[in-house]
């Protein structure tokens, strides 16, 4: 181990990190944005919309984000439609992550018993009140644990992006290892700086997940 | 649109070719997987203070780090610390075993953790021994609860194997680009043709599996 390299590379990686990190939560808000969007057009079983949700699910989630990158980065530019690597990458994640974040909200919503609906009725609520005070807030405290799960798959993808030439972490590795092979020095520093994105993701994920459990009626 | 360039000579039959490296990687790994992650799980479920510890950790790790940077470390990391050279097929298969031991592990956990303690009670009172009561009460339910899952594991395997074009194995991306550089002048749009195939194959081999997971699961849920 070389500090001195170690040292010289710190900047480069920290403007990686900033790029990796911006990306990543763009792509993210796009994706909850997309899921929740998606998640009610199934849940309400809106027709046509609803067919189209799930042929989008279907194609995004059996495929791999390379490969969508790839589609839409070299692809699409040919048959005129050209925006910026970063605009790319943001789009790619955001596709890729609302189609995990429907099905998570979906499955959400879906678990939230009849019983709840049917009791709420007959207390006389209107559709909206059973909506918004019945219904969401255990739909959202039920589509936690997943939602957390799919930050942090999300997050990891990222490292996708040096495909597509965007100046991400994994892109500054691979360039400096290429450039001076200084191979150990650059693999700690990739390491180091992904666990420094991750990690805190991963220990608030789990510690919102704790608090937002509650007991069910009937466990 | 490009897609032409698919039906010159061998090209549909390369990005197949290409596909089925993919796929083998993927179903080594998977076996592999399925294999030391039921042991991995059985461990778990002991309450061993050093196991619990070292696995808490092993997953943490695998949670967190993207496969690319584990594929990284062990295809160019292992070569100059530990001075040995594997090839980019040997070095994917063992960080996707890794990767996949660590998820199957989880899944045999909470199908182990989640057979309900009534279970055991109940063959015991019935007069079953130990043997009796895993091979005809526990292990039945935890194999139905576990298949969708390892299949689903499988459809991942196969969307994260794409990462090998990263580290240099020919797969089907790498036969994509070489088929969209060699008819770089003949037909100039096929990548958008090359892509778009590329993508419909992926999802042409994952959705089918998918389905599968999702009607066992149904079938089933008790």
């Amino acid at each position: 181990m070389n500090f001195e390299v170690i040292r010289d590379y710190l900047p480069l990686y920290i403007k990686a990190f900033m790029l990796t990190i911006k990306i990543g939560w763009i792509g993210i808000a796009l994706s909850l944005g997309i899921g929740v969007f998606s998640a009610f057009i199934l849940h309400f079983k809106i027709p046509i919309a609803s067919q189209i949700v799930k042929v989008y699910v279907e194609l995004f989630r059996n495929t791999p984000l390379l490969v969508q990158l790839f589609f839409v980065y070299f692809g699409l530019p040919k048959i005129g439609i050209s925006i910026s690597a970063e605009a790319y990458g943001a789009i790619g994640l955001g596709l890729l992550g609302g189609s995990y974040m429907t099905e998570s909200f979906r499955s959400g919503l879906d678990a939230v018993k009849v019983s709840q609906t049917e009791s709420a009725l007959a207390l006389g609520m209107s559709k909206g009140q059973l909506f918004t005070s019945v219904i969401l807030p255990q739909a959202v405290t039920l589509s936690v644990p997943a939602v957390v799960a799919n930050l942090i798959f999300l997050l990891k993808e990222t490292s996708v992006f040096s495909a597509i030439s965007l100046m991400d972490l994994m892109f500054t590795a691979k360039d400096l290892i290429g450039l001076y092979y200084n191979t150990t020095e650059c693999l700690v520093m990739l390491v180091v700086f992904y666990i420094f994105m991750l990690l805190p993701v991963s220990i608030l994920g789990s510690v919102i997940e704790k608090k937002t459990r509650f007991k069910m009626f009937g466990d | 649109m490009g897609f032409e360039v698919l039906l010159k000579g061998n090209n549909m039959l390369r990005l197949l070719g290409g596909l089925g490296v993919a796929m083998y990687i993927s179903l080594i790994s998977v076996a592999i997987s399925i294999f030391l992650g039921i042991i991995l799980g059985a461990l778990m479920t002991l309450k061993n203070p050093v196991i619990n510890a070292f696995s808490r950790v092993y997953l943490e790790i695998v949670r967190i780090m993207p496969q690319m940077v584990l594929l990284f470390i062990v295809y160019f990391g292992a070569t100059k610390v530990l001075g040995i050279n594997l090839s980019a097929e040997i070095s994917s298969i063992i960080v996707f075993s890794f990767w996949g031991t660590a998820e199957m592990s989880d899944l045999v956990r909470g199908a182990l953790s989640g057979i309900d303690k009534i279970q055991y009670e109940s063959s015991m009172a019935l007069g079953m021994n130990t043997r009796q009561t895993y091979f005809h009460v526990i292990i039945p339910q935890i194999i139905r609860r576990l298949i969708p899952l390892s299949i689903n594991l499988i459809t991942r395997m196969i969307k994260t194997t794409s990462l090998v074009m990263m580290i240099g194995i020919v797969e089907v991306l790498k036969v994509g680009q070489q088929i969209i550089e060699a008819n770089r002048k003949s037909s100039p749009n096929a990548a958008f043709g090359v892509f778009a195939t590329i993508f419909l194959l992926y999802f042409l081999a994952c959705y089918p599996i998918s389905c599968l997971s999702k009607y066992l699961e149904k079938k089933w849920e008790n």
